[in-house]
């Protein structure tokens, strides 16, 4: 029985690489932390599927079809090291994708400039990923750091508030935000005072003492960075304090669906954030992307999908563009590259590989007892971005 | 050094106080032990006789009182410094090592004394091997020199450890019970060793021991205890016909009304 | 701060302190009696949350009284799902040494934590909030949450049940007679292993409650099981393990200092348990109401055989081996190589741990802290000091040294779970600092970019062989030397090793500082070898993994770390590359070893060999 089915596996991978000759694989290695972080990972997988399926569907790449190779790396950079080798030696991917922590993202975006890889980062958001230590073979889909941190600081400087206080968590993310946020609106605003700063361990917020310790400083706005599941603290913990009353608060991705789905009909009405109100966004462009996602995974997109699905829509414009796959001509290729997102088109821009994929901006309502986002528009993340000098003193230049 | 009194006891212990809680396991005990001399501690179970030997070797400081070794002060040190100044000890309940042979059981306590333990590039099983050897024939173990120790019979533990006991050429030797489980031939045999080994070498021995036939042939002086006192202090002869030793020896099961009255 | 602020911070930090010592109350019972370190008590505290939620989601709780039955039952359920795994796993491992009962509990927790998001999904669930326990009351001068006060009720209940039922009923008896003396209760014709039964349900029961009543502050999240087990052990450990007084005074403790900290000292909030349980620890090493370990016979390894000189099939397996990696590069190719120097890497770092765990006899759980230590070692020496390969690669080893010497001097004063569990703190404060010190270490982010250009790779898998086959040599040997010896004398028969004149504190730290050497110097390698350095390299993970390796292999020479580490990786890559289940699969494994292979692979192999002269 085994070895029956042992000779007709082998048989049909025979068959399939014979007929294979003619259009084999084109590869792309892909690593996220899929067991680290699921509810975050697993739409970001759909949203790449959903893409390959749609390219493939439609004769592939340069009449190849095109394959994702995926390794989970355990929310830890060495074992993403580890899976970047295996997939750029070992299976002979074109270029790398994926990774959802900073730390992760970086790691592999190293490794991908030693060994000269083509890397799209698609949800590492930290801003060292395009400047500080960005390069030649790195690239990034989702609107970093920086870019979520200038577009609420927009928002808030149209507020009166004058006090402000931070609450971010106690790793890079939450201090880069926490700066370009307070860069950004002091120059905005000479008024602005920042009157108190709090920075709680990531996943174990003692969320009493700490707005505690914020309200004492008496701000008149809160500036937000806290994440899952601090944030169901925080949230419910200053609603039955009435913390929130009469104050400001700005919020980072509060808005996306990942975040407001568990708050439930607590979501905190009110909050001005960036996120993604995918029932309401009536683009041609969405509408098409969320029919064809729900109709795949029987399921809503949530942030990561819309990044699964550039990526991979990236990765295959470039090596349209390119017409080839070496990793030199998918870097010149990906190098002001303009592909269709779900969000509209998006540009990577040549000076630092950035694209300009922007994010929803507005208020967090509630609809149904579900929490979703109001008063909202559309962030085009190029507007966000600093001056081109500004970006050329922060990157390498080599 | 030369010590102060050139005449005086090896082992000087006084008013030793140990506590355990609210107990006072042993309560102001006082004796002497003469380089060359067997000296016996007798007494019923809980007399404190193990607490005695652990105040002095170190392994439980005691909270008041004296231990003087060739009369400078030794009390409340630790038990490898104890060990470096020449004092040896065996274990009532054994404790050797069971992961190691008989012969390694002595060479690592050779190695001890000859201050080699820190020596990570030295192979061990080669250090002090004649030495070692020479023990064990002492002991006559020299037929199970290679056996694992933790397979063992009880009485050959009992004799390993006075091997051991030995490795840092003592003047002074401790030994709780030294032939507990054994059979009669073998303890007469271990105990006049020891004997022989005291006269030798000029070994001070305090020992304790059940078997009285050989506490009176052999000790040259016998100190009794009873619940943590010192009861009575001599020759064989003088504690033989002490009453009040007949007493809690011989009559303890009729007479317990009396044990009870002793002074505490 | 007013003095209205310092009461409101007080009382909240009252409200913490009852949810730690309900989270940990029930790990101290445990341990008191069963002497089992429960690393599962946060997965089942996790579990407690999850069972929770889907009761008041199933029976729609509206009102107050059938939330907190909800919170009950699932505390009920929670128990029964421990009950189960006492009868048919922990049973089985009263007898075996520690270390294993901590392994298998800690598989235990890798299975529940991959299984629940095979039930429940992955995304974090909310359970709704009954109207009357939302919102909060005015206290001095500010307001706090109801839900706050009846957390503190809670607790108080939950300490009045049991100090009831320890000193009010026979039950209890049994189990004050326990904690002073096992065998005791056993002579007394108890049976011994229904009560052992009954408190681990208790302590998991326990645990479960905890986690149901986060409910009304949280949502039931994946995270939260890690999180609570590294409080519950901070709690037990500055407590006193076995004791509830114990664990009630370092709740309030920890509760309190924590409340305030954030208020004066928001920047230490990362490290200031840790900080208090290395304070407490250092002034009072068995805890504020833990008794002292009495210095007996630790039973670990009573029956392993004595040392052989080594073997000369053994010497030419080695020898083969190593010739064979010597022409490997001819062969592999840069995956092949990367992979091969990854497992050199990992099998200096087992073999470091080897003599600790071994011929010392000591768990410690904080390993990682000398590699990572070496690491950055390295990655600073290149970034700062501009230093060339060879020097930072020495550098490495010394670091970790020299913090080893501190760190020991420290830890080696207790033995035991005590042990481990300061060592475990130290580590996690060096963590801290790495993690949050921005500025010099990079932080989470790590340091990148730190393989030297003019450094070829095959050069580099020289140097790593070469080295790897040096430190192997070295610590192979170390247990063969004299001071091999009078370790062995510390771990089998401490009393003998004092009676001998063997400083016990002092040979352990030794032992400690030449293992920490060496797992500094694999920590140095590790950074050329990824080119970078994050934090997890010194996480708790990682001396998780180091255990894994050391036992998988065997504790008894040192072929066990060295075939248990090329295992270990070789499998994990393997597995990671089919599945997100890891976890799943590695506690399987662990469980695997723990009751057939309690002696490792090279251990059974060589114990079969041995045949019959080994009993």
């Amino acid at each position: 029985m085994k070895f029956a089915a042992f000779g007709i596996a082998t048989a049909l991978q025979f068959a399939a690489t014979v007929s294979g000759f003619a259009a084999d694989p084109i590869r792309i290695g892909d690593i996220n932390s899929y067991s680290a972080i699921p509810a975050f990972t697993i739409p970001y997988r759909n949203g790449a599927t959903l893409a390959l399926e749609e390219i493939n569907a439609a004769g592939g790449v340069l009449g190849r079809p095109l394959e994702l190779v995926s390794r989970d790396d355990n929310g830890k950079p060495e074992d993403a090291l580890r899976a970047a080798n295996d997939l750029v030696f070992n299976q002979k991917v074109v270029a790398l994708s994926g990774t959802f922590f900073s730390n992760v993202g970086l790691a592999v975006s190293d490794f991908a400039k030693t060994n000269k890889v083509p890397f799209l980062a698609a949800e590492a958001l930290s801003d060292a990923l395009t400047w500080q230590q960005g390069h030649r073979y790195a690239f990034r889909v989702r609107s970093s750091t920086y870019m979520q941190a200038a577009m609420l600081a927009e928002e808030a400087a149209k507020l009166p508030a004058k006090r402000w206080a931070v609450i971010a968590p106690n790793y890079e993310f939450g201090h880069a935000v926490v700066n370009a946020f307070k860069k950004l609106l002091s120059e905005k605003r000479s008024d602005v005072e920042w009157v108190s700063e709090q920075f709680p361990t990531q996943g174990k917020i003692d969320a009493g003492a700490t707005l505690q310790a914020i309200g004492a400083a008496n701000p008149d706005a809160i500036f937000n960075a806290m994440v899952l599941p601090d944030l169901v603290r925080l949230v419910r913990e200053g609603n039955d304090r009435d913390f929130f009353k009469g104050k400001a608060i700005v919020s980072v991705m509060t808005g996306q669906p990942d975040f407001l789905d568990p708050l439930k009909d607590e979501a905190p009405v009110g909050w001005i954030v960036t996120g993604y109100p995918w029932g309401e966004i009536t683009t041609p462009e969405h509408t098409a992307f969320l029919a064809a996602y729900r109709k795949r995974f029987n399921d809503y997109p949530r942030a990561g999908s819309v990044s699964g699905y550039t990526t991979i829509k990236a990765l295959a414009a470039a090596m349209v563009r390119a017409g080839k796959t070496d990793s030199e001509s998918i870097v010149d290729a990906m190098s002001g590259l303009d592909v269709e997102s779900p969000f509209g088109k998006v540009t990577f821009r040549s000076i630092d590989h950035q694209s300009t994929m922007g994010m929803y901006v507005g208020r967090i309502a509630l609809k149904n007892g579900v929490g979703t986002m109001s008063d909202f528009h559309y962030a085009d993340g190029a507007k966000y971005l600093p001056p081109d000098d500004e970006v050329r003193r922060l990157r390498p230049q080599n | 050094m030369t010590p102060q009194h050139p005449t005086a006891p090896l082992l000087q212990v006084r008013d030793l106080l140990v506590r355990y809680g609210e107990t006072l396991a042993v309560n102001g005990v006082s004796l002497d032990v003469e380089a060359g001399k067997l000296i016996a501690i007798i007494g019923p179970n809980g007399a404190g006789k193990s607490t005695c030997f652990n105040a002095i070797s170190g392994q439980r400081p005691p909270n008041a009182g004296e231990v003087l070794l060739d009369g400078k002060s030794i009390s409340g040190l630790l038990p490898e410094t104890i060990f470096s100044l020449g004092v040896g000890r065996t274990f009532q309940v054994t404790a050797t090592v069971p992961t190691m042979t008989v012969r390694e059981n002595v060479q690592v306590a050779l190695i001890s004394y000859h201050r080699r333990t820190f020596s990570p590039w030295v192979s061990a099983r080669r250090l002090y091997r004649e030495e070692a050897d020479r023990l064990l024939e002492l002991i006559g173990m020299t037929g199970q020199r290679d056996r694992a120790c933790g397979v063992l019979a009880y009485g050959d533990l009992k004799r390993l450890e006075l091997a051991i006991a030995l490795a840092n050429a003592p003047r002074l030797l401790l030994m709780d019970e030294p032939t507990a489980g054994m059979a009669p031939a073998e303890r007469n045999e271990l105990m006049a060793l020891v004997a022989r080994l005291a006269a030798d070498r000029g070994i001070g021995v305090l020992f304790t021991e059940h078997d009285i036939d050989i506490v009176f042939s052999l000790a040259h002086r016998i100190v009794v205890m009873n619940r943590g006192q010192l009861l009575a202090t001599g020759t064989p002869d003088v504690i033989r016909a002490d009453p009040r030793v007949q007493e809690i020896y011989l009559g303890r099961d009729d007479h317990t009304g009396s044990a009870e009255k002793q002074p505490s | 701060m007013s003095l209205g602020l310092f009461l409101a911070q007080a009382l909240t930090g009252l409200a913490s302190a009852a949810t730690l010592f309900l989270v940990s109350v029930g790990l101290s019972l445990v341990f008191g009696i069963t002497r089992v370190v429960n690393f599962a008590h946060g997965a089942f505290f996790m579990v407690g949350a999850y069972v929770g939620y889907t009761l008041t989601n199933y029976f729609a709780a509206s009102d107050a009284l059938s939330y907190w039955l909800c919170v009950v039952a699932a505390a009920v359920i929670v128990g029964a799902i421990g009950m189960a795994v006492e009868l048919l796993l922990m049973r089985r491992m009263y007898k075996v040494p520690e270390l294993f009962q901590l392994l298998a509990t800690f598989a235990v927790s890798l299975l529940i934590d991959d299984i629940l998001p095979i039930i429940f999904g992955p995304e974090d669930l909310l359970a709704p909030r009954v109207r009357s326990l939302r919102g909060g009351i005015d206290l001095f001068g500010a307001r706090m949450p109801v839900y706050d006060l009846y957390m503190i009720a809670a607790a108080a209940i939950v300490l009045l049940l049991l100090y009831i039922a320890i000193t009010r009923t026979r039950w209890g008896v049994l189990i004050r007679a326990a904690t002073q003396d096992r065998d005791m209760v056993g002579a007394l014709g108890v049976n011994q292993a229904w009560l052992f039964t009954g408190v681990f349900t208790l302590g998991v029961f326990l645990a479960g409650l905890a986690g149901a009543l986060q409910l009304g502050r949280t949502s039931a999240n994946l995270g939260m099981g890690t999180s609570a087990i590294t409080e519950a052990f901070v709690v037990v450990v500055i407590g006193g393990m076995g004791s509830v007084t114990g664990a009630l005074v370092a709740a309030i403790l920890i509760g309190e200092l924590s409340a305030l900290g954030v208020a004066y000292f928001p920047q230490l909030n990362l490290v200031l348990m840790f900080l208090i349980m290395a304070a407490v620890l250092a002034v009072r090493p068995s805890g504020l109401f833990g008794k002292p370990e009495a210095l007996t016979r630790q039973h670990e390894f009573s029956d392993e055989p004595p040392l052989r000189a080594i073997s000369r099939p053994l010497a030419f397996a080695a020898i083969a081996l190593l010739a064979l990696l010597t022409i490997a590069p001819a062969v592999l190719g840069t995956y092949g190589l990367s992979v091969v120097v990854d497992v050199m890497i990992a099998i200096v770092f087992a073999g470091s741990l080897y003599l600790i765990l071994g011929p010392g006899g000591l768990v410690t759980f904080g390993h990682a802290c000398y590699f990572g230590v070496g690491a950055y070692a390295v990655a600073l020496g290149i970034r700062y000091a501009g230093l060339s390969f060879a020097s930072a690669l020495v550098l490495a080893p010394l670091a970790a040294s020299l913090f080893a010497l501190a760190f020991g001097w420290l830890s080696v004063r207790v033995s035991g779970v005590y042990f481990a569990m300061l060592t475990f703190a130290l580590a996690q404060i060096v963590w801290s600092v790495v993690f949050q010190w921005y500025d010099v270490t990079g932080g989470d982010n790590g340091l990148i970019g730190l393989w030297p250009t003019s450094l070829s790779p095959l050069v580099f898998y020289f140097v790593t062989l070469a080295l790897t086959a040096g430190s192997i040599a070295i610590l192979g040997w170390i247990p063969h030397s004299a001071l091999g010896y009078a370790l062995r004398v510390t771990r089998d028969s401490p009393a003998r090793a004092a009676a001998i004149g063997i400083d016990v504190r002092l040979v352990r730290l030794f032992a400690f500082v030449i293992a920490s050497l060496f797992a500094g110097l694999a920590g140095g390698l590790s950074a050329f070898a990824k080119g970078s350095v994050f934090p997890t390299a010194i996480s708790i993970g990682r001396s998780i993994d180091g255990l894994v390796m050391v036992l998988m292999g065997g504790v008894e020479s040192i072929a066990g770390p060295v075939v248990g580490a090329a295992m270990f990786y070789l499998m994990q890559t393997e597995i990671l590359r089919y599945t997100d289940r890891w976890r799943l699969v590695l506690g399987v494994l662990i469980i695997l070893i723990v009751l057939v292979f309690p002696k490792g692979v090279v251990g059974s192999i060589s114990q079969r060999l041995r045949g019959e002269e080994s009993r």
